[in-house]
């Protein structure tokens, strides 16, 4: 064996040994039994680097969100505003015990939440969308010159807007330095404009079960800067009521009773998992600006699993149907391509582990038209060798011609595509992203197989100087 | 040797009006059905509701119907078998989770047992953000492939020759979607970039077949050099589209739902993609080039005519000049190797 050929099979035994130790992770997981999978998942005992499954091949519920970039303050850039309100939502679904989510920006004000497998995405919705924005009110219910604006509030159908907020006709009739809230049970209630304290300075909440009135309650502690401020709103308003307000509604208004600097409780008729909510999202802050869900995709488990048994099975006819025809048909060179073929599924399979690539359908699709391709590479490199046997020439120049003559075609059509995969994956979103970075994945790939390992199979197959190939 | 077919000598070019006219005939029925019926845009574009649920018992599909009807809200509802049905509500403005309630409140009036098996809401900016992105991501492809080509190969004509046959895919896999009124996808657009990516990938090998023959066989007409490009590669063509289409066949009717529409938007595509490959992009490629050479004056018009006295003309030259334009395609050719070297 002459030295370069040898230096060729050490490359591409390491590389399968490499690519071998990156897929066993994915083996060893997927094969325990899901209810074990879930628990590790949730102890975060997940290998890093492995192969996900996207979820429309395994359930779960997808969300998109927009922030509400016009109720944003005016400081905060946008940038800083979407990484907080990104950082906040996390803190949120990790306390609340879901496994494995991806939250990610997309494009300018987008937020983009996986939730596998979730049971009760209506209860993650819940926690997610909140804005939870926690402020403290003074009650005025005694303002002179409110009347009309009551008046007015009393005979509009609808006086706050979708986010809880004084529609601007009804506020405009309002003495300066007012608002009017509505209350949880559906009244309202006249409170001094400015909050004395918000959510911001807030240390830590906590859920007690049985509060005063046998409804759990959320008690909460303020830091320095909130205790400060706290103690001064309750100091100067004693024996009147302060109103509590999150996300623009009144959860409570009780009449303040002392000075109060560094605790408070919210109590009101919370069902246990509201008030376990409204712990976690009092506890991760305050969005920056309010959510609003614009996408949400659904996938029970049991359709995920339907269709992942029948398309992997599907995809495994389909595999052994092309390796037995080219064995048939091109005999050892098919042979040779066929092994090339699934060295190429199991390499793609260890990159896309490697960078923790999620598969999803059309993910499927562009790994299909990567085997497509490393098929077609392999076709062209056999016909012309065809071509160059019909012309008799000695084996060693019928390969060596075979591919170089092939290898513009191959070359052309492979960088063709995977410009194209680089536009998708630039313009594309979501399900056309999943697309081209499999693609790129196998083209590459493919182009090492079909080419580079194909043709060392036959330079060491040359070593023993047949008289023969079968082509 | 296994072979399906002897060494072939089809003059592929003979027939190219009879090509011409049936991309043509297609393109008037593909515009009449854009017209008519349009094209099934999934709530991915169009923006809206959909709810699939699979009810444990047998239901007539009219009482599902009569149930959706009586909401008084225009529905579609599709049929997934094995009890399983798709309710699709579309461009509505609704916030999330409103119009799935209504359709849910609406099928338990039917009083069978069901369970919701997938839901989608799509509000309208993000189905509108998507079709841009979507027809960016395509325009830019083809630009880049229309640059790429022409680089390789050294001709603009080229470049354009293979765009077209790549819009010829598309545009009748779009025609099989607006026939059959297909929901297209976010999934069928991944389809339709898969055979995109087949279409220039056949484009090319022809192509580069040509351009190969154009340096073995400098005194052969253009449209000799073609048909002999097309014959030599028929065989990896077919051999390629069997093997693809035979895949796709076995994904068409055992991948299950999620890959139905997908495997049927590939099967029109590539059984198409081999129609455009043979007829297509290499007779536009010759009349193409055959109209750019009418427009030289008459006594550098190349091909057999002409050829008698450039002989000599030749024989009189050094050999390290080539023989004066046959083609501009072939000139251009001859220049990128003279580069090379």
């Amino acid at each position: 064996m002459s030295k370069s050929l040898a230096i060729k099979w050490i490359v591409i035994i390491v590389v399968l040994l490499g690519s071998l130790a990156l897929i066993y992770p994915n083996y060893s997981w997927y094969s325990k039994p899901s209810a074990e999978r879930a628990k590790l998942e949730a102890m975060g005992d997940r290998p890093e680097r492995m192969l996900n499954l996207g979820l429309d091949l395994r359930g779960g519920s997808s969300l998109l969100l927009e922030l509400d970039v016009s109720k944003l303050s005016n400081k905060e850039p946008l940038n800083e505003a979407m990484a907080r309100a990104i950082e906040i939502i996390r803190n949120r679904i990790d306390q609340y015990g879901v496994g494995e989510t991806l939250i990610t920006r997309q494009g300018e004000k987008w937020i983009l939440v996986q939730l596998p497998g979730v049971a009760n995405p209506e209860a993650a919705e819940a926690l997610i969308g909140k804005t939870a924005m926690l402020q403290f009110h003074i009650v005025k219910n005694d303002v002179t010159g409110a009347e009309k604006a009551i008046a007015k509030l009393e005979e509009t159908e609808e006086p706050y807007d979708q986010d809880g907020i004084l529609k601007p006709e009804i506020a405009k009739l309002l003495p300066e330095g007012y608002t009017i809230f509505r209350t949880k049970d559906g009244g309202y209630s006249l409170v001094n404009k400015e909050p004395g304290v918000t959510g911001a300075d807030l240390e830590n909440a906590r859920l007690t079960m049985y509060g005063e009135n046998g409804y759990p309650e959320v008690s909460f502690s303020f830091n320095a800067e909130g205790a400060k401020k706290f103690g001064k709103l309750t100091g100067a308003n004693i024996n009147k009521q302060l109103a509590i307000v999150l996300d623009n509604t009144i959860q409570s208004a009780p009449v303040v009773q002392s000075r109060i600097s560094k605790e408070g409780r919210i109590s009101g008729t919370f069902t246990l998992e509201e008030a376990r909510q409204l712990t976690i999202v009092l506890k991760a802050g305050a969005l920056p600006a309010p959510v609003r869900v614009i996408e949400k995709k659904t996938i029970g488990p049991t359709l995920g699993e339907d269709s992942i048994k029948s398309g992997l099975s599907a995809c495994l006819y389909a595999l052994i149907g092309i390796l037995l025809f080219m064995i048939i048909y091109y005999k050892w060179a098919g042979f040779i391509s066929s092994v090339a073929l699934v060295l190429n599924l199991v390499l793609l399979m260890a990159v896309m582990s490697y960078f923790s690539a999620t598969l999803t359908v059309p993910g499927i699709a562009g790994i299909i038209l990567s085997l497509a391709m490393a098929i077609d590479a392999n076709v062209l490199i056999i016909e012309r060798m065809r071509e160059e046997k019909l012309l008799g020439k000695p084996i060693a120049t019928i390969i060596q011609l075979g591919y170089e003559k092939a290898w513009s075609a191959i070359f052309d059509s492979n960088i063709t595509t995977i410009i194209v995969g680089f536009c998708l994956m630039q313009f594309g979103t979501g399900p056309v992203k999943g697309f081209a970075v499999t693609l790129i994945i196998g083209l590459t790939v493919s182009l090492f197989t079909a080419v580079f390992v194909t043709r060392a199979i036959y330079e060491l197959m040359l070593t023993s100087n047949p008289k023969e190939i079968s082509l | 040797m296994m072979t399906f077919f002897p060494k072939t000598n089809i003059d592929f070019l003979k027939y190219r009006k009879v090509y011409f006219t049936v991309s043509i005939l297609i393109f008037v029925l593909g515009i009449f059905l854009f017209a008519t019926k349009g094209l099934n845009l999934g709530i991915d574009f169009t923006g809206g509701t959909m709810v699939q649920v699979k009810f444990e018992q047998d239901v007539d599909m009219s009482k599902i119907r009569e149930a959706l009807t009586a909401t008084g809200q225009e529905s579609e509802l599709q049929s997934y078998g094995h009890n399983s049905y798709a309710v699709r509500e579309k461009g509505t403005e609704e916030n999330v989770g409103e119009v799935q309630a209504r359709i849910e409140s609406a099928l338990s009036t039917l009083n069978v047992p069901y369970v919701v098996e997938q839901t989608n809401f799509v509000g309208p900016t993000v189905g509108q953000n998507m079709k841009e992105r979507a027809a960016w991501a395509i325009i830019l492809s083809l630009v880049f492939i229309i640059i790429y080509v022409a680089f390789r190969f050294n001709n603009i004509l080229w470049g354009t020759s293979g765009v077209v046959a790549l819009f010829h895919d598309l545009f009748v896999m779009a025609v099989a979607f607006a026939l059959t009124q297909r929901e297209i996808d976010l999934v069928v657009v991944a389809a339709f970039l898969t055979v995109a990516g087949f279409s220039i990938n056949d484009t090319i090998v022809i192509f580069d077949r040509i351009r190969e023959n154009i340096r073995l066989h400098p005194r052969e007409t253009f449209g000799k050099l073609i048909n002999r490009s097309i014959n030599e590669t028929l065989s990896r063509t077919i051999i390629t589209s069997i093997t693809v289409v035979g895949a796709l066949f076995v994904l068409y009717f055992f991948g299950g739902e999620a890959l139905n529409s997908f495997s049927f938007a590939m099967l029109v595509g590539c059984i198409c993609g081999f129609y455009t490959t043979v007829a297509l992009t290499t007779p536009l490629v010759y009349v193409w080039t055959k109209g750019a050479l009418e427009e030289l004056p008459k006594e550098h018009k190349p091909a057999h005519k002409a050829r008698a006295t450039e002989k000599k003309a030749v024989v009189a030259e050094t050999e390290e000049k080539p023989a004066p334009a046959q083609s501009t395609a072939k000139k251009a050719v001859r220049k990128s190797r003279r580069n090379r070297r």
